[in-house]
């Protein structure tokens, strides 16, 4: 089967399928929470976690589950994973945890992960399943980490700011003043900023898997026309 | 738009229609030279030259042909109604990203001159107001106000100083040749020093004869011109006559308590009032289509205003109500469509 695939399951979750910027699913977490680098990786490491554990143990049970109650289950699943993963930043990442506050809970309403239980997970065996949730949340956080990016920089000037609520006071050195005396665009850290920044990097995903299909095409023709001079 | 007959072919080309809009503004341009100096000269060309070459990258971008759509002369008004609108000792960058967001973002990105929901000057003065509302207040204090205050007055090359190297000359700061708006220091005044509406009339900071100090002669210019406008029929009387009209009667019937609310006329002949009636809701491209949808349009556009102005929280509100009735033309325009000559008005099985 295509799908057991590993380098596959990897390539539809970082690109072909990516939760946002083609399955558009959990927009609501990125436009909140990309506003500095930090917070996006803080918010996408938790869901990369979630979405492994979720994944693994529905697939463990997917052949014991009824189909006509396997959501309701799914969601107790999700929810109690999610519930223990904010006691755990709550005790370890405190200060992120406050800056991220409900947004950690809400990882519950991710619709990727529900999506990616009832669509992979539901019908593939426990590894597979547990790759997939590890790929579809790094496609995840990647968007998040671009997102943030764009809008730290713009809006602040800096890039990985406050690093030490992620890694503590010693990796302070990770942040970066890219401009000095900036202004600050204030557009960038706000709502609209998140939805201009994201429409943008969807633009530029648009035009590379363009650009691909264009070579792949022309390829395909140099090989069609090879063949039919060879014979 | 579908409109119902008789069609008359205009002879009047794009080119023509906007160049006779900018004619229109050059009294309300000379008024703000005489009251605010001459930084907007050098403003308006700083973003005449920027809509220029932003309007060409995104041409280039498009693979569109330059000249037509360049010497149509909508980059250019664009940049003008946007440079109007901020203050004249704006920063140099901040003009530079009012005016490309308005032609890339707001006009390109939606599919370019003719098919833009939100009018570009005021998405770009949207975003300028949201992103630094500290420097969007530094408006310079009018020249008829500098004696009755210890306000100094930069000259061209001070304020030139300023605008491109943030430099002020020394002992001054940018408190003590800004001063705030008669809108601006009427809330102020009105909201949280509780002050009566006389009380700051016999200050003489805020009212002038009719309107707010100073502005009221830009509004006067601004009307003029669009006036002329109207009557060269390059605009039609449905929208600014709605808007105004809606303002002046909100302004009537909640400003009953005359010691805390401004007057109808103080409405409007303050703040950007004219210039958004005659010409800032009356764009071709973004405005209600049908005469009854104009007049509605018009009237949402001066109800909103009266509501920022009076219970909202920034001093002015005639753009993000202009942009929030954009958001209505689509169905204004659907819901006004006139009746067709001979046919039943009740729709038929």
């Amino acid at each position: 089967m295509n799908n057991l695939n590993y380098p596959t399951i990897a390539l539809n979750g970082l690109w072909h399928n990516n939760p946002i910027f083609v399955q558009m699913l959990g927009l609501c977490p990125l436009l909140a929470v990309s506003n500095t680098v930090v917070n996006a990786l803080g918010l996408g490491l938790a869901t990369i976690f979630v979405l492994m554990l979720s994944n693994f143990s529905i697939s463990l049970i997917r052949n014991i589950v009824r189909a006509e109650i396997r959501l309701p289950i799914f969601v107790l699943i999700i929810a109690s994973i999610v519930t223990a993963i904010e006691l755990i930043m709550q005790a370890w990442f405190h200060d992120l945890y406050q800056i991220l506050g409900i947004f950690i809970p809400l990882i519950v309403t991710n619709c990727s992960i529900v999506g990616r239980a009832e669509g992979f997970a539901s019908k593939n065996p426990p590894l597979p399943a547990l790759w997939d949730g590890f790929m579809t949340g790094c496609g995840f956080t990647l968007a998040l980490i671009l997102l943030g990016t764009m809008r730290e920089i713009i809006g602040f000037g800096t890039f990985f700011s406050q690093a030490h609520l992620m890694f503590g006071e010693s990796m302070n050195w990770l942040t970066i003043q890219i401009f000095e005396n900036y202004h600050g665009f204030l557009l960038a850290i706000l709502p609209p900023g998140a939805f201009i920044g994201l429409a943008f990097i969807l633009a530029g995903k648009n035009i590379i898997d363009r650009k691909i299909k264009n070579i792949k095409q022309k390829r395909s023709v140099i090989i069609l026309q090879q063949t039919s001079i060879n014979n | 738009m579908i409109r119902s007959s008789p069609y008359i072919l205009q002879k009047t080309t794009l080119q023509q229609i906007m160049l006779k809009v900018i004619y229109a503004l050059i009294p309300g341009i000379l008024v703000y030279i005489y009251f605010f100096g001459w930084a907007i000269i050098s403003n308006l060309l700083l973003a005449i030259g920027v809509a220029l070459i932003t309007e060409s990258i995104a041409l280039l971008l498009r693979k569109r042909p330059l000249k037509p759509y360049l010497s149509d002369g909508s980059a250019i008004l664009t940049s003008i109604l946007l440079t109007l609108a901020i203050p004249s000792i704006a920063p140099w960058w901040m003009i530079v990203i009012g005016v490309s967001f308005s032609i890339l973002i707001a006009k390109h990105v939606y599919g370019g001159l003719g098919y833009n929901p939100f009018n570009p000057a005021m998405v770009g003065y949207i975003i300028l107001l949201v992103s630094f509302p500290l420097e969007m207040t530094h408006w310079v204090t009018p020249i008829n106000m500098i004696e009755h205050t210890d306000k100094l007055l930069l000259n061209i090359t001070q304020t030139l100083q300023y605008q491109f190297f943030n430099l002020l000359p020394t002992h001054t700061n940018i408190d003590a040749i800004t001063m705030a708006t008669p809108l601006d220091e009427l809330k102020t005044a009105l909201n949280s020093s509780a002050k009566t509406v006389s009380e700051i009339k016999d200050e003489g900071m805020v009212y002038g004869y009719i309107g707010g100090i100073a502005w009221e002669w830009l509004n006067i210019a601004y009307l003029i011109g669009g006036l002329w406008l109207i009557q060269q029929r390059i605009i039609s009387w449905h929208i600014p006559i709605g808007f105004l009209s809606a303002l002046f009667l909100m302004a009537l019937f909640f400003g009953t308590d005359i010691d805390q609310s401004a007057s109808p006329l103080f409405h409007l002949f303050s703040g950007a009032t004219m210039l958004g009636a005659f010409f800032i809701a009356t764009d071709p491209i973004t405005a209600a289509t049908t005469p009854k949808g104009r007049i509605i349009f018009g009237a949402g556009i001066g109800i909103l205003v009266y509501i920022i102005r009076t219970w909202g929280g920034y001093p002015d509100g005639v753009a993000f109500a202009v942009l929030l009735m954009n958001m209505l033309v689509p169905l204004l325009d659907y819901y006004t469509q006139p009746k067709v000559f001979g046919h039943d008005s009740s729709p038929k099985e």
